[in-house]
């Protein structure tokens, strides 16, 4: 095995084009344990923790621009204001020892379909900005995920940033799991309110082969929520968000629970997130 | 492969480093520090729990070469002599209140109990069961664990 040590972007792009089969390495919360556990034995580990293009962030035009190897302590340090969402479901991942080394690029990279920071990419409508010797390109995160842990990211590219609109709406998350910390989810909930565009953003975690939106219970509650007077959602719209949640999920029986629970699940997760987030755009309970 | 870093204040070299291990074997198998706990190798357990430039990691998640040329510093590096009056407020605190039972958690517990206090000198008992959330005792002492944290706190 190598260890591939570039130290800056250009050189790790170079480093990736002459190893498209070295396996980046951020955090290492992830790609070390399938090592210390002998599951993968990569020809190259591509070390990206040199690189400190990858850890800034900024604003680029109108939209936040976050390197991929900002950790997650970082973004709820740094970043709670910017990206609400995904920072609350930042403090969902792991432990805090975890939380000082993992990164979103590393989430991504995984492409789990449990990974913590999906559901809050999705429901913010993120972009995933990947770069090869070949160029940039920047895929909405909506497209990103293909399969369980497949990404359209080819073999020769890394994943440098995500970007999300710099001023986001309303945006909570919440998860289920057996514990608060080091768990995988059961499932997870984002959702995203703009009241200016009176659009809703959606993310399902770890109930379907990949991440995914619930597009028509997000089209139902825009059309429904009183944008204009902010009163009560009417009891019978939040029922029928959680239904529609719960049935846009494609989940599966397996160890951390059956596809029953999560769909359950899934509409509870989706009526408390609308409360929360009702009550912080000022919206009666 | 080469690895030098800076750990508990000292340069150190290790030689022949396969590059696919981690950081708590070069410090465990090739530097002689034991302190740091092996047990789950996926991060559940936080046994492993190092400083790696400042902040508190688990050292089996850290690739070797990842360590290469920054500072660690490990449970044996806390207490500026030996001697019990030498140890950190953390380790006496630990004693004092008999928050050892078989004692493999605690090198790690020690580590995040110092980067806590040093962050909050005051926390609440929900931080502290926050702050320590990834560290498990398998003998269940937490009681004494939150005892000994608050004690250090005060200390």
């Amino acid at each position: 095995m190598e260890f591939l040590r570039p130290s800056d972007w250009d050189e790790a792009l170079a480093a990736k084009a002459a190893h498209p089969d070295a396996m980046p390495i951020a955090g290492g919360t992830d790609v070390m344990v399938d090592l210390n556990f002998d599951r993968s034995r990569p020809t190259a580990l591509l070390d990206l923790t040199r690189v400190t293009a990858l850890t800034d962030w900024g604003t680029d035009g109108d939209l936040l621009r976050v390197g991929a190897g900002v950790t997650y302590r970082r973004l709820i340090d740094e970043l709670a204001g910017r990206v609400p969402g995904l920072a609350l479901a930042s403090r969902t991942v792991g432990s805090p020892q975890i939380r000082n080394r993992a990164t979103v690029g590393g989430n991504l990279g995984s492409a789990s379909p449990a990974g913590d920071a999906h559901p809050a990419l999705l429901a913010a409508g993120a972009l995933v900005e990947l770069a090869s010797t070949r160029g940039t390109r920047r895929v909405p995160v909506t497209e990103f995920f293909v399969g369980p842990k497949r990404s359209v990211k080819t073999p020769d590219e890394l994943i440098a940033a995500f970007l999300v609109p710099a001023r986001p709406g309303v945006e909570q998350f919440a998860k289920v799991g057996t514990r608060n910390a080091m768990v995988i989810a059961v499932c997870s909930f984002a959702l995203a309110l703009d009241p200016q565009t009176r659009a809703v953003g959606t993310g399902i975690g770890s109930a379907g082969p990949t991440p995914l939106r619930a597009t028509e219970a997000a089209e139902f509650l825009a059309a429904e929520l009183p944008w204009e007077t902010r009163g009560a959602v009417p009891a019978a719209v939040r029922a029928r968000f959680g239904e529609l949640v719960g049935a846009a999920a494609r989940p599966i029986d397996d160890v951390r629970g059956s596809a029953d629970y999560r769909r359950h699940a899934l509409a509870v997760l989706a009526r408390r997130t609308l409360a929360w987030a009702w009550t912080d755009l000022g919206g009666a309970a | 492969m080469r690895v030098t870093c800076v750990v508990n204040g000292e340069t150190r070299q290790a030689d022949d480093v396969w590059p696919g291990e981690s950081l708590l074997y070069v410090l465990r198998e090739r530097l002689g520090l034991p302190g740091a706990k092996n047990a789950c190798e996926q991060g559940e357990c936080g046994s492993c729990t190092v400083y790696l430039d400042g902040l508190p990691v688990c050292a089996c998640l850290v690739a070797a070469g990842q360590a290469d040329g920054r500072t660690i510093t490990t449970v044996e590096g806390l207490a500026p002599g030996t001697g019990e009056e030498q140890l950190d407020r953390v380790q006496r605190a630990f004693l004092a209140t008999g928050a050892v039972q078989c004692g493999f958690c605690t090198p790690g517990l020690i580590v995040a109990v110092h980067d806590l206090l040093a962050r909050d000198p005051a926390p609440t008992d929900p931080d502290i069961r926050e702050a320590l959330a990834g560290n498990l005792c398998r003998c269940t002492g937490y009681e004494k664990i939150m005892e000994a944290v608050r004690l250090a706190a005060t200390s």
